[in-house]
């Protein structure tokens, strides 16, 4: 049997067992248990594809290689720790009246869809639907965002609803023109919007129309992405969706989109053979650096504040890409990977810091640390990590990509110290008195579930310190795919 | 023939741009469903002509899926969800709609301007239409950014899939069978999501204005 298979098949048949179970006590574990399931395959799908090399699965429908493995196992090892946060972060809420029955089982539900949209981007082969799985991600997330049917919460659904749609039918209309410039070279039946085709054929599609489609494309899975000045749903549907869907947004969706756009790259640099498509993640991924800096000091809302460091980050990665070659692609995906597990890491302890606070508030948030030193410690850690303190992974990456850009770039050095400095200056200063301070707060009824904390945090230290072989020569290989 | 084909289509196409140009200046939501409405007969009546002159038959099974899906399904479903919420007779006060047309010239120019080098090199009968393609996208565009109630800014949004839709067909004779059925049925979930979040819009603000959404602002 194809662990593919498994790890499209667990996920969707999850979202129908928990739709039709609804929000009994065993729902959470079902939850955790599906995930860990979805976790399992896509393990045995890494093991398949290292020792086998790049394969297709179905006809060519699908395609695995070490570019989009990684985040496969990536998204279903997040998927499953979020899952078991969610436990006791979900029966708090529920104790409190903000799920009830109906919530939980949607829930749930769309939890387990969301993510089996989410590995159906990553590991399908035709352009098409890679499209579909992005506005299924879209309308399963918006149903998450809006889960507490308060004015807020609606209004960032409608907004994520609204910008994301428009955003992502430009991405069609330039999936539209790409297939219309695959037509002419590989006709039309069949295979004209497989990547692997789309790939072997690159240097003879028409440079015009192939501009206008990656211009299209580009915004459209931009606007997913985060990148300024697309970024406004963004901000609005972490703050007010509930915190476990701001874990998987920022830590999963993010890069999804992200690797939308690279499989779109690479397909660009091949039929231009000019630097066109770098320069306008340079430009983009600079802008949304700096701005997302800048923004990051006036937040007060703790789940908004990240919300701006997540699409700093996603810039930071779109610059890295922009600039390209070995060096730089490799540090794009070093971040990606750490920033998924990091800021969700964040997320999780944020999540247990607003419940106990009973707000977002930063300011009405006080010494964590005096009544549960580990969610107290998970923040600190984790903010210094994302922050870009050695010896966490995001320095290492952090220092890859800034000196690649003083070689290549080097204009664009200053504006990247700058807007990292600010964003050390206002994120500290704002955690700071929420870990340590004095503080009256009341411990929470359900212990909280600090193990992927920690678990990814260490990863996140790991991969600072030392990065193991395979995963090394994986990263190389996937580097060298990019190009650039 | 295929000359007189061609022209159809062209013709058809301008029968969408001027629906376009209509869905921007009409206020009556009522006569907006209707409008879309008809730009979903349009479409299904270009797809299967583009069918019957390039004898490719999945356009027509593409054709039927439009027409059920923008003739009937969600056409249904925007006047059960007008009814159930009473706005039926509703009229939006637009301010500036020769400004908003002039705008829209403008993109329509700026449209064809872009589409023409490409359409150049399309083998396809259409290939006038990429250009009308990409002016009925903007056009909706135009109209969600203009309108402030929920109503007008779905059917927007549908109107820009339209187009979207009008470009795969006439510029590459459809997208392949899978993808066109991932985007339908993206759509249609679409719709039914945003219809049930219009009564909830309405249960939480006692209106259907956007207006009321925005208090989620940078402090």
């Amino acid at each position: 049997m194809e662990p593919l298979l498994f790890v499209l098949g667990i996920p969707l048949a999850g979202g129908a067992v928990l739709a039709l179970y609804g929000h009994r006590d065993g729902a959470m574990a079902l939850n955790v248990a599906f995930s860990l399931g979805t976790f399992v395959a896509a393990c045995a799908l890494t093991a398949q594809v290292i020792a086998g090399g790049p394969q297709f699965v179905w006809e060519r429908e699908f395609f695995i290689d070490a570019l989009n493995v990684f985040l496969v196992t990536l998204t279903a090892f997040v998927g499953f720790t979020t899952a078991i946060f969610s436990r006791p972060y979900m029966r708090v809420e529920r104790d409190r009246g903000r799920m009830t029955p109906p919530r939980l089982r949607l829930y749930h539900s769309m939890y387990q869809l969301f993510s089996f949209t989410m590995l159906l981007a990553l590991m399908t082969n035709n352009m098409g639907i890679l499209w579909v799985a992005m506005e299924a991600a879209t309308l399963t997330t918006v149903l998450l965002v809006s889960v507490y049917r308060t004015a807020a919460s609606l209004e960032a659904a409608w907004k994520y609803f609204i910008l994301c749609g428009v955003g992502i039918a430009q991405a069609l209309f330039g999936t539209v023109l790409l297939y219309m410039a695959a037509e002419k070279v590989i006709g039309a039946d069949g295979g004209a919007l497989l990547w692997t085709d789309l790939d072997a054929v690159k240097a003879q599609l028409d440079p015009n129309i192939i501009t206008l489609a990656f211009a299209f494309l580009f915004i459209g899975y931009g606007t997913k992405v985060g990148l300024v000045p697309v970024h406004n749903w963004l901000p609005d549907a972490h703050a007010e969706g509930p915190t476990p869907v701001s874990a998987v947004l920022s830590g999963l969706l993010l890069n999804v989109a992200l690797y939308a756009i690279l499989r779109c790259k690479v397909l660009t640099d091949g039929a231009l053979g000019t630097p066109l498509a770098g320069r306008m993640m340079i430009g983009f991924g600079l802008a949304s650096v700096v701005a997302a800096a800048f923004l990051l000091i006036r937040q007060r809302d703790v789940k908004r504040m990240f919300a701006y460091s997540s699409i700093e980050h996603m810039g930071l990665m779109t610059f890295a890409f922009g600039l390209g070659g070995p060096i730089a692609n490799f540090a794009g995906l070093l971040h990606m990977t750490v920033h998924s597990l990091v800021k969700s890491a964040i997320f999780f302890a944020v999540g247990h810091a607003t419940q106990k606070a009973g707000t977002q508030l930063m300011e009405d948030i006080r010494g964590l640390i005096r009544v549960s030193p580990t969610i107290g410690w998970g923040m600190m850690l984790g903010s210094l990590a994302i922050l870009g303190m050695p010896p966490f992974g995001v320095f290492a990456s952090e220092f890859l990509i800034i000196t690649t850009a003083m070689r290549e770039q080097p204009w664009a050095t200053p504006f990247l110290l700058v807007a990292l400095g600010v964003a050390f200056a206002s994120v500290f200063a704002r955690v700071q008195p929420m870990v340590f301070g004095d503080t009256t707060l009341e411990p929470l009824a359900h212990r909280p579930a600090m193990l992927p904390v920690f678990v990814h945090l260490a990863l996140g230290l790991l991969l600072g310190l030392y990065v193991p072989p395979y995963l090394d020569a994986w990263y190389r290989e996937a580097a060298r795919m990019i190009g650039g | 023939m295929s000359a007189l084909f061609s022209q159809f289509i062209d013709l058809l196409g301008a029968v969408l741009l001027l629906l376009a140009f209509a869905m921007i200046s009409q206020r009556r939501i009522l006569s907006l469903i209707h409008l879309f409405t008809l730009q979903g007969a349009t479409l299904v009546l270009a797809t299967s002509v583009v069918g019957y002159v390039t004898q490719q038959p999945h356009l027509y099974v593409s054709a039927a899926l439009t027409f059920v899906l923008k003739v009937v399904l969600i056409p249904v479903l925007l006047h059960r969800v007008i009814d159930r919420l009473d706005v039926r007779w509703d009229v939006e006060t637009l301010i500036n709609i020769p400004t908003t047309m002039l705008i829209g010239i403008v993109l329509v120019i700026f449209s064809f301007n872009m589409a023409t080098p490409i359409a150049q090199l399309s083998p396809s009968v259409a290939r006038g239409s990429l250009g009308i393609a990409l002016a009925c996208v903007l056009l909706s565009f135009l109209m969600m950014i203009t309108r402030a109630k929920a109503v007008p800014q779905v059917i927007g949004f549908l109107a820009m899939e339209n187009g979207l839709f009008f470009a795969a067909t006439s510029a590459t004779y459809g997208m392949p069978m899978v993808v066109e059925l991932g985007i339908g049925l993206d759509v249609l979930i679409g719709v039914l999501i945003l219809g049930v979040f219009m009564f909830q819009i309405r249960e939480q603000f006692d209106s259907l204005d956007i207006r009321h959404l925005e208090r989620l602002k940078e402090d």
